[in-house]
């Protein structure tokens, strides 16, 4: 085969594995969110599809499939129709450049375990995923509602105000890997400490801008139930409103994978180094887990907070969530940079 | 490099044909008995009076344009971080002044109570 054909094929062959792996995770991420809620409320959660209730993501698909097609009376229709489709394929689009494992040799190919790895991988992802907000002021515009209207205004403002400081604690990683190209943060971290360690502020402005740019609990305004039904996605309903919600747990399976990229180290194992002689079994054990697992499951452990902390914390109050963005994250991400591009500049 | 574009060219166009075909799986799937409550836009069981304002609080421009300035700053920081290393305490300085310059803006935009929320 020519390379270009050989490339084209690869391009194929991963696109399709991560728009699988994209969309079985949001399947697994509705029913984790309801069982661990349920959970946390003292209650069960689904457990009458399947075992477990395992299926019920299964059953509310083709439920939603099945919905009627409303388009209501006063919506603008081309863009209230496209609104939904700009949200989903952007968050399917921002995954592209996250490595998930270190690139491997299969015969006479080196392949990576990233779908793209441009040399700007991190520009590529946050540029993309500013996008997103595009199909959320559309989708609110469009509809023709006032809720739908001031959520999306909501949103807008929410997204932006909280980018600055999310872009700034990307910044001070960026600092100390001195690369924007993703493979080469993780690689860093082999010699380094993970980023966590060094950039604790950092790694807290990021995590807190990451929940305010998928509107989520304890930032979820743009949908605040109870003053705004259901925000920007009001007026939507059956398949149409999946797309929004399917775009919403996508951001956060890629605003999970970028933490665990930038600060977790990626595909990096747990290694101490410092164990007892008895214990080395366990750090033997620790490094030959293969790095997908590793990604995996610290990918898990952000998405189980995401939902342990819409299970604890109450939503807050509008002018707070302003306040909080543009007078003390800010700052404190402005602050963080310098400092450490001091620290780097010295070195 | 343009090479690695072209492998997202190609999740665009997959994850383009995945939305429509479930879009157009919908259509072909779900009924269609629309009637003039059904298609009435959402109240909470309230009449509808009228079509919402397209006016809303000026707040979200002040917002919006405060955004745009500090974003293109936050966009300058980006290649600087990269090159950094080499640029030694230079670098360091040269942002400084940057942000320092900076600084005076935001501290205007503070006291004419910019970043306020009524």
């Amino acid at each position: 085969m020519s390379p270009v054909v050989e490339a084209f094929v690869e391009g194929v062959i991963k696109a399709a594995i991560a728009l699988g792996f994209l969309l079985n995770s949001f399947a697994i991420m509705t029913i984790m969110e309801r069982k661990v809620v349920g959970r946390m409320q003292q209650r069960y959660g689904p457990n009458r599809v399947g075992p477990f209730g395992l299926l019920q993501p299964l059953a509310d698909g083709v439920k939603l499939l099945m919905k009627e097609q409303i388009i209501p009376a006063r919506v603008n229709v081309p863009i209230y129709i496209v609104a939904p489709t700009i949200s989903v394929m952007v968050s399917l689009m921002a995954f592209a450049v996250i490595p998930v494992a270190p690139a491997f040799t299969a015969g006479p190919y080196r392949v990576g375990w990233w779908i793209s790895n441009p040399n700007i991988g991190i520009l590529y992802l946050f540029a993309v995923a500013s996008l997103g907000v595009y199909g959320i002021v559309l989708g609110s515009w469009s509809s023709g509602n006032k809720y739908s209207l001031l959520g999306g205004l909501r949103s807008t403002a929410q997204i932006i105000s909280y980018e600055l400081a999310f872009g700034l604690s990307i910044v001070s990683a960026i600092l100390l890997a001195g690369s924007l190209n993703l493979p080469e943060v993780v690689k860093v971290q082999s010699h380094l400490p993970w980023f966590i360690l060094i950039q604790p502020l950092g790694f807290a402005i990021f995590a807190i801008g990451g929940i305010a740019e998928t509107n989520r609990a304890p930032f979820d305004l743009p949908e605040a139930e109870q003053e705004l039904i259901a925000g920007y996605h009001t007026e939507y309903s059956g398949f149409r409103f999946a797309l929004y919600f399917m775009a919403e747990y996508i951001n956060m399976v890629t605003i999970s994978a970028l933490a665990t990229t930038l600060f977790l180290g990626g595909w990096l194992p747990i290694n101490f180094g410092w164990f007892p002689g008895w214990l080395q079994w366990l750090d033997n054990f620790l490094l030959w887990v293969p790095g997908v697992l590793w990604f995996l499951a610290k990918v898990s452990f952000f998405l189980f907070a995401y939902m342990w902390l819409r299970a604890t914390l109450p939503r807050i109050r509008y002018d707070r969530l302003m306040w909080f963005g543009w007078k003390v994250l800010l700052p404190l991400a402005v602050l963080n940079v310098l400092i450490t591009a001091l620290y780097v500049s010295l070195q | 490099m343009l090479k690695e574009y072209v492998y997202v060219l190609i999740l665009f166009v997959l994850a383009a044909g995945l939305t429509f075909t479930l879009l157009g799986l919908t259509f072909i799937l779900g009924p269609r008995r629309p009637t003039a409550q059904k298609l009435a836009p959402y109240e909470s069981g309230m009449r509808d009076i009228e079509p919402p304002s397209r006016r809303f609080p000026i707040k979200f421009y002040v917002v919006a344009m405060l955004f745009l300035l500090f974003d293109i700053e936050a966009i300058s920081f980006f290649p600087w971080a990269v090159v950094l290393r080499r640029l030694h305490f230079f670098g360091f300085m040269e942002i400084f002044v940057f942000v320092m310059v900076l600084l005076v803006g935001y501290v205007y935009a503070w006291q004419k109570g910019a970043l306020d929320w009524h």
